[in-house]
Formats: C-alpha cells, structure tokens, sequence
C-alpha cells in the first residue's frame, strides 16, 4: 500500500529526513517510535503532503502512485489521513458543517453521491459513540475550546467518519489521560481492518499498550535505525533511545 | 520557493477571479452634459416636476458644497489616497429613456428588466419567489418597483423617491434631511443639491411590513456619477426590514458614488437594515472602480426604538462609510454588524457612530475586516455617551483577518464618555489565515478554496446571521467569490 525508498525530506533549510525506507502492506499497523527531533512529524508531514516539507529525494508510493505529484487534498481525497498532534481550530464553522464538507469531498471524489444532512447525520452519531463524543460537540466550532481529549477524539472521529485506506496518528496519546487514551484507542482498534493500514507515531510506549502494532520501527536521526515486532518497543522503553542513537552512530 | 512566497502564490490565485456583473446595459439614456452649477441643479428638480421648497434645499446645498469645494474642504482623515475628484467632469444626472410614470411592468424596457434578471434579481411579481418588493434603481432613476398594490393595502407606501416627492409630499418633507441634514459633510451636501433618485419608505403606526422591501442599484452609464437617497420611516410601533445591493459594469475609470440613507424610528418602532454591497472593485491592478462615499444614519427617536445596520461590504475601490444611530429615545437601541472585505488594492474606511443621548441606550458593534491582496482597511468608530444617558451600555468588537502579508488592517475606536454610570466594552483581534488551518482542511479533502471560504465565513458569522435569510446565502458566496484567487 505504502512504500518510501531513500526519503529525504526538508522543512525550510534543514533536511530533517535522510533516507527512509518503510513498506507497510494492506491491513498492517506500524509503529513509528524516536526521540525528540528525529523526523517523526515531518514522516507524517510528508504523507499528508504538508506545503512547507519537500520531498528533495526518494520516493513515495501510495498504491503504486507517486505521493508526490498530488496535492494535499487529493491524497486526503485518496483515502490519506493524518490524526493531528495539535488539531487546528476555525472559529465560526460548526464540526458538523466541516465534516459533512469534508466527507462529501471524499465523496465525490470517488464519483459517489453527496450526502444530505440527514444522512450524513445518522452516520455521524454512529461513529460518534465509537468514541464516545458528546453530541454537543458537533454544533460547536471545529475544535474551539475544546479539552485535549476532545480534540484527539474529534481527530479518531473524523478518521471514522471519512473512512481513509492509510490513517497516520500523529501523536495521538500526547495530552491524554488514562481513560481518554483508552477510548481513543479503541476508537481507533475498532477502525483496524484488513484494508486499512496505520501508522501510529509515538514517543512513548504506553499508546502500544493500547494499540498493538504488528511492526516497530526507530526514527532517529532522520532514519530509521531499528524494526522490529511489537516486542521492540518494550525493549526501547526499558533501554531508551539512547540504546538506538547509540546504533545509529555506529 | 519559501513557503511564505508559496502561500502568498497560492493567495494571489484566489484573489483574482474576475467580477461577474461587469457588463454594460446598451441603452438609451437622457443624461446632462457633465458639471456641475445652478443651472444643473435647477435641470434635474424641473426634470422631476419637484415643488419649489425641495429646489431651494438641493440650491442651498449647491451654494454649501460650492463653499466646501473652493475651500477644499474635501475629508482627508480617512485612511485612503485617491487622485483628486474632478466634480466639474461628472455626469449629474442620466436615465434610461424613454420612461413615462409606468403604471405596470410590462411597460419597463425589456433590456433593463433583462440587466435585473441577469443580476439575479427578478423584478417580475410572478415569480414571488422571495417574498420581496424590489426598487430597482438604474444610474439615477428608479425603474420599477415591485409589490406596490399588496403593501398599500397595509398603508405601507414604498415607492421611489422621485415618486414619493410627489404622491407623499408632506411626508417627505417631514423628514428629509432631519438625519442628515444637507450639510452634514462635504458628500452628504453634495448628495443634497444632485440626488436624483433613491427609495422611500413609510411603515404607519403599528404596522409590521410583511415583507423585506428592497432596492438595487445599479450603475450603467460611463463618467456618471450616482447619488440615491432613501428615506425610511417607521412610526410608533412600525416594524421594516430593507435590504439594498448594488452594481456597476467594469470600467478603466472611477465613478463616484455618494448617497445619503435616513431612518427615523418613533416609539417602539423597528428597522433593520441591511447592505450587500459590490460595486465594481476596480481591476486587481486597482484601475477603476467604485468610490463609494456614503453617509449613513439612523435616529431612534422614540422610546424603545431599535435600528440595527447589517453590511456586507465586497465591492468597490474605495469604501468611506459609517452606518451611524443617534440614541435618542429611551431604552433605544442600536446595532451595527458589517463585513468588510478588501482584495487587490481596494482600500476601505469603515465603522459606525453610535451616539447615546437617551437614558437606557445600548449599543452593540460587531466588525468584521477581511483584508487580502494588497487591500487596506480601517475601522473607526465612535462610540459618545452623552450627559443625560443614564446607564447606557456598548459592546463593540472588531475582528480583523488578513490573507497573506501584503494587506493591511488598523482599528480606530474613538471613545466619548461624559456620563460615569455608562458601560463601555471595546474588544480586537487580529488574526491571519493561518498555513494550519489551511493545511487541516485540506488534509480533509477540502479544496484550497472551499477551505479559504469556509475560514472566512466562519470568521463573519455573527454578522452573516444577522443578514436576512434570502440574503445570507447571496452574501456568503459573495466573500467566497471576493476572494478567489487570493489564498492557498
């Protein structure tokens, strides 16, 4: 589903990925794990096909298409999502409004009918009890003065609601408590099918608890170090990153 | 690229798609040679049939602006440049020819009624699509207006303002001037001495008009200038609520537009007032387009009484305009809610003035300023609470968003308080489009310009609510098409 091959990539001057490799097959969930500063969020960045990160070399299929020829929304368009670290607000514009908008992009994308409020209704309150959002939260403006739970949890219902092939989480578990990171986890175990693959970026190991990967991988410095099965991560928390920065040195 | 170029790229791309009421009506027009003098004044009060006491008011607004004019006396505090006005090269007065006192539509020319029709704006009362009586004002004549028979039934008379001059004399000079008398500023007095044509409406004493009444301007001819005035008057009790548009064909040179607007509000009387406005901007290089300088007012005179002004302001080059309510009833009430938009090199000075006299008065101030492109935008506004306003209160707030770095946005609140027992609130925000949120809709699937839009228009909602329901709609796609071609 996806493969990168020698991804480098920069945000303004500084080349942050250097040469990433990564395939991740229909129905896998991957974990990408790494200190601070070690291109987690750019990775993300790239899939999503943010403005301000280029890809300078390498390449990045998506079912064997190159990512990089299409813009930010036709990748989200075809079925790329990426779960926010910090969901963005925009004041004055309903939740409901906004994914409505955004499903019906999706839609029409794939040549499918728009739905009208109604049903896009019924399929909101559905997905919004997989994660047991309060339906208030759907009349209020897209993600203002929400808690960092309900945002996280807004980003899993989006997920659910556009129904991506590859979901990237972003940092999901941090700002969370115990309780919201397990409903958001499970929001996410039960959108787990052997269609959609995942990419779960953390710095902790706590969220694996949660979401069990079937692939570990080790970002630092830009590359990744070490992959592994989801054992790594516990060996990773016992050792730190220490332990891998110290593999990438060498 | 750097990514600040890119955006700003990506801005410019959706800031420049075209105005699409540019055309030009090909008609035959009765217009006076340009200038401006005695005689011209004399011209267009004999072409109108007006009695002798209204040509001595246009005259002593002539002799006053004729003063401001030697003087140079011309406002320059706002915030925008522009060449100097030549007043003596400016067609005073044009209409569509031939035009008898038309008893039904059938005897509108069928070019001007397809000019409305390709406006959207259906002039035709078969098609009660809206439920709106429409004054369709063309360059400086007033064409047709709709619903007429339904709303005298009601003692509602809505008419244009030539008509009114003559079918409701007593009425007009009642109230003419009363709000904004013919010398009240250098546009306001040269609106006095030259209007030709506006809408006028009187809502009788505990009548509430069952329909939104409305006028749309438009201006065809080349080198003319426009200068409506609407007079609307609620009597005690009387609730309205109006709505004016208006547009101009593109042209390479700058017309000029000075109107003057009165209300008057007795005793628990309600009008609510709402513009959408998009003259033609200029090209985004800044040629041409509307000067639109405007006065504005609205008195609560009676107790209770309430005016609130709604704008939604797209179009022209240059906007000098503030929708303003003396407060002079008790317990009267006041609102102004406007969106300004400035793309390209458009330059708009907007606000209000909100004067409280009456005890009890309040006052609520919500602008909101989109400036994208190289657009420049103000907003002033005065808020002066008198010595005998117990208790008065205002809220004001104003919102400034910017698309891109080359725009700019100033606020200039002005504030009178000569009563200790009044509350006065004042809150501003400036904020930019920023790449994230951008980024996040797009992430969804949304288009850079769906995104642009949806950001916007959620930026004015608590203005876009106020806005008449039919209207709403019109003014939302309006900002989205404003600002095509200008962010990313």
């Amino acid at each position: 589903m996806l493969r990168l091959e020698d991804v480098h990539a920069s945000a303004g001057d500084a080349e942050i990925l250097r040469g990433v490799d990564l395939e991740i097959r229909p129905g896998e969930v991957h974990a990408i794990m790494g200190p601070n500063g070690s291109g987690k969020s750019t990775l993300a960045n790239v899939l999503a096909g943010r403005p301000s990160v280029h890809v300078t070399r390498g390449r990045v299929m998506f079912e064997g298409r190159d990512l990089t020829q299409l813009s930010t929304e036709e990748r989200a368009r075809e079925g790329i999502f990426l779960a926010f670290q910090y969901p963005v607000e925009i004041p004055g514009v309903s939740n409901m409004y906004f994914l409505k908008a955004a499903k019906n992009a999706v839609l029409a994308h794939r040549g499918e009918p728009e739905l009208d409020a109604m049903d896009f209704l019924a399929i909101a309150r559905e997905k919004m009890a997989l994660v047991e959002m309060d339906e208030k939260l759907m009349q209020r403006s897209v993600n203002e003065g929400f808690s960092g739970g309900e945002k996280k949890r807004n980003e899993i219902l989006q997920m659910a609601i556009l129904e991506p092939k590859l979901a990237v989480l972003d940092e999901t578990d941090s700002g969370l408590d115990i309780d919201a990171l397990r409903v958001v986890a499970n929001g996410v175990n039960a959108l787990r099918s052997p269609a959609r693959s995942m990419l779960v970026i953390t710095h902790y190991q706590r969220l694996l608890e949660y979401i069990v990967p079937d692939f570990v991988h080790v970002l630092a410095g830009g590359r990744i170090v070490k992959s592994g099965g989801k054992e790594l991560a516990l060996e990773l928390e016992e050792k730190g990153y220490g332990w891998v920065e110290g593999a990438a040195a060498g | 690229m750097t990514e600040f170029e890119n955006q700003n790229d990506q801005l410019r791309r959706i800031a420049d798609r075209e105005y699409q009421y540019g055309f030009v009506t090909d008609i035959e027009s009765d217009t006076i040679p340009p200038g401006l003098s005695e005689d011209v004044v004399r011209l267009i009060s004999a072409k109108k049939q007006e009695p002798e006491w209204l040509l001595a008011w246009r005259l002593k607004a002539l002799h006053r602006f004729l003063e401001l004019l030697e003087t140079e006396q011309e406002p320059t505090w706002a915030q925008v440049t522009y060449p100097k006005i030549d007043y003596q090269d400016i067609i005073y007065y044009s209409a569509p020819r031939p035009r008898e006192n038309l008893e039904s539509l059938d005897e509108v020319d069928p070019e001007l009624l397809a000019t409305y029709e390709k406006l959207g704006i259906s002039l035709s009362e078969q098609k009660r699509l809206t439920g709106v009586a429409v004054d369709a004002v063309f360059d400086s004549v007033s064409v047709a207006t709709t619903f007429k028979g339904e709303l005298e039934k009601l003692g509602i008379v809505f008419c244009s303002f030539s008509e009114a001059v003559q079918k409701h004399p007593e009425l007009v000079r009642q109230y003419l001037g009363t709000v904004v008398p013919y010398s009240d500023n250098f546009f306001a007095c040269l609106n006095s001495a030259v209007f030709s044509d506006g809408s006028f409406a009187y809502v009788p004493k505990g009548v509430r008009c069952p329909m939104e009444l409305s006028t749309y301007f438009r201006i065809n001819s080349a080198g003319t200038g426009q200068f409506e005035r609407t007079l609307l008057v609620a009597e005690e009790g009387a609730y309205v609520s109006y709505l004016e548009g208006c547009t101009a064909p593109m042209r390479d040179e700058n017309q000029l537009h000075a109107a003057v607007v009165e209300l008057v509000a007795l005793d628990d009387a309600e009008i609510k007032y709402s513009t959408v406005q998009n003259w033609y901007p200029g090209d985004k290089d800044g040629k041409g387009g509307i000067y639109n300088f405007v006065t504005k007012r609205g008195a609560c005179r009676g107790k209770r009484s309430k005016i609130s002004w709604t704008q939604v302001e797209t179009g022209s080059a240059i906007t000098w305009k503030y929708p303003s309510c003396i407060l002079q009833g008790d317990d009267s009430v006041g609102e102004f809610y406007s969106v300004a938009m400035t793309n390209n090199r458009q330059q708009a000075d907007t606000g209000t003035k909100m004067l409280h006299i009456g005890k009890n008065t309040k006052s609520t101030i919500i602008s909101k300023g989109i400036s994208a492109g190289r657009g420049q935008q103000s907003y002033r506004g005065l808020v002066r609470i008198g010595p005998k306003a117990e208790n008065a209160r205002n809220y004001s707030q104003c919102d400034s968003l910017l698309l891109g770095d080359e725009c700019g946005a100033h606020t200039f609140p002005y504030l009178e308080v000569k009563n200790a027992s009044a509350t006065v609130e004042h809150e501003a925000t400036t904020s930019k489009i920023g790449e994230d949120q951008l980024f996040y809709c797009r992430q969804r699937g949304l288009s850079e310009e769906d995104a642009v839009s949806m950001i916007v228009n959620g930026f004015c909602k608590e203005v876009l609510r106020e806005l008449p329901m039919e209207f709403a709609v019109e003014a939302q796609n309006l900002l989205g098409v404003s600002l095509e071609g200008a962010v990313g």
